[in-house]
């Protein structure tokens, strides 16, 4: 019993009333949830989308404080320690540590599943078949959703190494670890407690799992992970509804699951690859691509300044190394500056640059590019034999012309953002160590190619020095 | 509450996610992740319900629950509030 049930019992309400109440509340919840998701596809409407969802939210918690639960003191505790360290985190990160922060999000989403299942496996006495799976499944997805988003959030935030890990006999281990949940929850269903040892080897394997799972993935895949993830939390959020009997936590968790699935999917085709190939490959470790060989005509800022003086029409393409750059600020300044100048800018996005899925309008709507800039992959290619200048910023792989044309390329296929046909192609671009993939590139030695090596923030910052000098 | 009946909703719920998240550009696919990442922080709502006594395991258990899944639901808001803010059209930059 708690505060507000308390002064519902003293307004006369029976208990089944107050469930009755709950549950509708539930109804207005999933369909501010529904109506919330639906506005966050459109631009206009996403902000009020999510406003949306988060009132569904607060709806459902306020109501549920009303019903039977913990004890009102240690609900109090809980839910300020999570939503001051949830405001400081949200508020303090940087822009660029954005997909990170998602990772570890997501990992709480996941181990909170993983403790719903176990509490409600301490806190119920004999549970029927059908719960107790539904509770060793929470247990099990919340789990390694917890421990694959950490070590997603390692790789992201370079705390790990970001290449894929891989070792002989990794399918073999990941299959004996199914084998291994599978027995063991078998055997918990057979004698089910919240301290028995079976429950403490299935989190242990659960963990371990979800280790396995994102280990072998490499950076530059983890667009996918994350998605996929996302999608993990919510089908054990889902899991952990029915482990309690929650009709709210099975709609929205599904919603969340289905919808991470299809993210996942839009990731998977934007690099011409199988889910399966994602999860299980090692990207980059199969085929050796043919050698490049050719010159590599390297400019100084000043001449990049005298090309870029006359170009009618500029199309940046940015990759991961803008957000390691930090670059977006000056990219930004730099088209305003061409745009008096009476440039065209444009800003062509792959769908699978950066590390997280849509990773790259985020940063430059950070730098105040408007979005109608923004143009994908599929509209700009079309257009650019007019593109004067090409500049790619930190982009690699999905600018690799080899995806095209080369059939030994692991990136075969991929499609690409074909800046070669531009008139020009200036590539910012550190030194000439190859992409994430470890595939040579022929963009850079393309007869229209011009490299611009050094730090992508500070060659911009020279460009854009020049053309205040010229004034 | 009926198996059959908790599948059906998930099934149902499930078509509807597929439905509503189909069509959309790439330039929303961080707010959106985010933002159904914040939704599948849901547990906290059943973190809240649990039945558990005074002193018992489930308990400490359900309170741990209930700040995980609270950061998971304020921060994942918060932080998808702050990217959808930075998007602007051109005419609402010019504006302002």
């Amino acid at each position: 019993m708690n505060f507000f049930s308390e002064l519902l019992s003293t307004l006369d309400f029976s208990k089944s009333d107050l469930d009755l109440l709950i549950n509708l509340s539930y109804i207005v919840s999933a369909a501010l949830f529904i109506f919330g998701l639906k506005m966050l596809g459109h631009p206009a409407t996403a902000r009020r989308g999510n406003l949306l969802s988060a009132t569904g939210m607060l709806i459902a918690v306020i109501v549920s404080l009303a019903g039977e639960g913990l004890p009102f003191e240690w609900i109090a505790g809980g839910v300020l320690l999570g939503s001051v360290t949830g405001i400081l985190a949200a508020r303090l990160v940087a822009m660029t540590a954005m997909p990170e922060m998602v990772a570890l999000f997501n990992g709480f989403g996941g181990i909170a599943s993983l403790l719903v299942g176990w509490a409600a496996l301490a806190v119920a006495g004999a549970l029927p078949l059908f719960t107790l799976i539904t509770i060793v499944l929470s247990i099990l997805i919340g789990g390694l959703t917890f421990s694959g988003s950490l070590i997603a959030w390692g790789k992201l935030s370079e705390t790990l190494d970001g290449r894929p890990i891989m070792f002989p006999g990794q399918k073999f281990v990941s299959f004996l670890l199914l084998a291994g949940v599978l027995a063991v929850a078998v055997l918990l269903c057979l004698e089910p407690a919240a301290d028995s040892m079976w429950l403490y080897l299935l989190i242990a394997l659960a963990l371990l799992l979800g280790i396995m799972v994102v280990i072998p993935i490499g950076g530059a895949d983890m667009p996918v992970v994350i998605s996929l993830l996302n999608s993990y939390s919510g089908i054990a959020a889902a899991a952990a509804g029915f482990a309690i009997n929650n009709n709210l936590l099975i709609v929205a968790g599904s919603l969340v699951g289905a919808s991470g699935i299809i993210l996942t999917n839009i990731m998977c085709k934007a690099m011409n690859r199988s889910l399966a190939n994602v999860l299980f490959s090692g990207f980059g470790s199969v085929k050796k691509a043919s050698a490049v060989e050719g010159e590599v005509k390297p400019i100084t800022v000043e001449d990049g300044y005298y090309i870029l003086e006359a170009a009618t029409n500029v199309c940046f393409v940015p990759g991961y190394g803008m957000a390691v750059a930090q670059a977006q600020h000056v990219v930004r300044e730099l088209s305003s500056i061409l745009e008096k100048n009476g440039c065209e800018v444009s800003y062509a996005i792959h769908p699978v640059a950066g590390r997280m899925p849509g990773h790259m309008n985020v940063l430059l709507a950070e730098a105040d590019v408007p979005y109608e800039q923004l143009v994908e992959m599929d509209d700009i290619n079309p257009r650019m034999a007019n593109v004067d200048i090409a500049i790619v910023i930190g982009a690699n792989d999905v600018v690799n012309p080899s995806a095209r044309e080369d059939e030994n390329s692991p990136i075969y296929g991929m499609p690409i953002i074909n800046v070669d046909h531009a008139r020009t192609v200036f590539v910012l671009k550190r030194s000439m160590a190859s992409g994430f993939s470890g595939v040579d590139n022929p963009l850079f030695f393309g007869e229209n190619t011009r490299m611009l090596f050094g730090d992508a923030k500070t060659s911009i910052s020279g460009l854009i020095g020049e053309f205040a000098q010229d004034k | 509450m009926d198996p059959v009946f908790l599948t059906f909703i998930l099934v149902l719920a499930v078509f509807l996610g597929f439905e509503l998240i189909s069509k959309v550009p790439a330039i929303l696919h961080t707010p959106l992740m985010s933002g159904s990442n914040a939704i599948s922080g849901i547990t906290l709502v059943g973190a809240l319900s649990l039945g558990a006594g005074e002193g018992s395991m489930g308990l400490w258990l359900g309170t741990a629950a209930v700040a995980f899944a609270t950061i998971n639901v304020v921060g994942g808001y918060l932080v998808t509030d702050r990217m959808l803010g930075m998007f602007r059209s051109k005419r609402q930059s010019d504006s302002s």
